[in-house]
């Protein structure tokens, strides 16, 4: 049995609510919306915030649609104007986003990322604006207490040595969500409410490479919604390497996302990875290997080695670091395969 | 303590909790309802699994307030009177239980698929339960259970 510590629990209706509740409390509040990390983290006494500020009666933080260009559209059809975006809710479920036509039609690899995290029951209660802002997790943090005491404790959490890397100073626990790593990919933008207003930022620029706290979000923001825009001869595909397919975290996962030229050929590809550190990785020199080809095979080849040479991952997932650096390539290549149109 | 107030099998139930109270936590030691279990306790094992809205929830990391105003069925709420639900009734011929403690979740998870597709393939039956841990079965006798049960009420 695994007891919450005590905490105050509210239940705001707007974003400026809970913004309030946020900054009235400062460091002893904390925002829940699935609350699928924040509660066993809790019970793992890793926070222990004393009020909880539940944004899940924030309707204004709902809804999956299409806007912008010269028309609103709610469904996915295939012929959306230049200048469209999917505005996501940052309240909608990953199991929601997974199933949603428009999210699977126009950001596939966003709606595969959502489906392919945690078990069915996690993605019924898990949020998109919580997968992003996930905590990161190591094999010395995500533990109870008791084992935690045993150990020492660590640096990301009443320690102040890194088991992972012995002699370092700073934390290098995993990024392991699956969903930002395929925004990213999409160019997706994040939206922040905080006390002065809302700010906007895009998702390759919200994470750093802190394993303590590897987002910009401040205490008292909110991720309100997520945008990522609608691109024309834009395809994705995302892959995740993990232990068991039926619930685990993310060993490795990898985005990839073109632009394909009328000709079928590609105008400019990303590839991110993430899992492998503190926050998502993209991949450098792919557009070099790539641009005006059609994916050939020798292509994909050059990329996935390519995205090989980039990745050293660390011991901070109970799993051989050199195996999950051997299987970049191998997801790379089957990513890539799906976007040249061979699954 | 405050009063927390929820409609669990279709019946208005309140009681006294602690602030920090789980679902899980308020169905067994608020209001004796035992049926839902507490596994890992920290949203692993799907022990816990209960309907909320329609959709299967784990209830140890559900906070009891996000209940309120929402429709929670657990497996006490799966039969009608002594009228045994069709997948319950299947779990016992096909022998879907062994010590049983993982299956009022697992009983949870299929009934909220079979409400929501009355006609699973065996894959998506299997990707349903994928988040339910059984140690005992090896999950075959689990699936053929789903299975002959979404037959039973499809006919």
């Amino acid at each position: 049995m695994l007891r919450l510590p005590a905490f105050r629990y509210h239940r705001p209706e707007t974003v400026d609510e809970a913004v309030a509740l946020l900054a009235r409390y400062g460091e002893g509040a904390m925002p829940i919306a699935g609350g699928t990390d924040l509660m066993p983290n809790m019970k793992h006494r890793l926070f222990t915030p004393a009020h909880l500020v539940s944004l899940n009666g924030v309707d204004a933080m709902k809804g999956i649609r299409v806007e912008g260009g010269d028309r609103t559209s709610r469904n996915g059809s295939p012929a959306e104007p230049a200048g469209a975006f999917l505005e996501i809710g940052a309240l909608e479920t990953l199991a929601d986003l997974a199933a949603h036509p428009a999210v699977r039609f126009h950001a596939p690899a966003v709606a595969q990322a959502a489906g392919l995290v945690a078990g069915p029951q996690l993605r019924n209660m898990g949020t998109i604006g919580g997968n992003v802002c996930l905590d990161t997790r190591c094999t010395y943090y995500n533990q109870t207490k008791f084992w935690r005491h045993a150990l020492g404790y660590c640096l990301k959490k009443d320690g102040d040595v890194c088991h992972v890397t012995r002699v370092g100073r700073k934390c290098v626990a995993a990024h392991s969500a699956d969903t930002p790593a395929a925004l990213i990919a999409h160019d997706a933008v994040l939206t922040l409410a905080g006390p002065s207003g809302a700010r906007d930022l895009a998702a390759a620029d919200f994470f750093i490479t802190d394993g303590i706290r590897n987002t910009r979000r401040a205490g008292d923001e909110i991720l309100t919604r997520v945008r990522i825009p609608v691109v024309p001869g834009r395809r994705s595909a995302y892959r995740k390497l993990r232990q068991r397919s039926s619930i685990d975290f993310p060993l490795l996962s990898l985005a990839v996302a073109a632009d394909f030229a009328e000709d079928a050929s590609v105008a400019t590809i990303r590839g991110v990875v993430s899992a492998l550190g503190a926050r998502p990785r993209l991949l450098s020199g792919w557009d070099a290997i790539a641009a005006g080809t059609r994916l050939e095979p020798d292509v994909v080849e050059g990329l996935a080695e390519r995205a090989r040479r980039q990745c050293r991952p660390l011991d901070n997932i109970i799993v051989d670091a050199e195996w999950r650096r051997a299987m970049v390539p191998v997801y790379a290549r089957r990513a890539l395969r799906e976007l040249a149109g061979d699954r | 303590m405050e009063i927390v107030r929820l409609r669990v099998n279709g019946d208005e139930r309140s009681c006294g909790v602690p602030a920090h109270y789980t679902l899980l936590e308020t169905l067994r030691y608020g209001l004796g309802l035992t049926g839902s279990k507490q596994g890992c306790d920290k949203g692993d094992c799907g022990a816990c699994t209960v309907i909320v809205d329609g959709r299967a929830i784990l209830s140890c990391i559900t906070p009891v307030w996000e209940a309120e105003g929402r429709e929670v069925r657990t497996v006490e709420g799966l039969a009608s009177g002594m009228e045994t639900h069709p997948v319950q009734d299947e779990f016992d011929l096909n022998g879907a239980a062994q010590c049983g403690f993982c299956t009022p979740g697992i009983l949870c998870s299929s009934v909220a698929l079979l409400d929501r597709n009355p006609t699973p393939t065996r894959e998506e039956i299997r990707a349903a339960l994928a988040g339910n841990l059984c140690r005992c079965t090896g999950y075959e006798k689990i699936y053929d259970a789903v299975e002959a049960a979404a037959a039973r009420l499809s006919t």
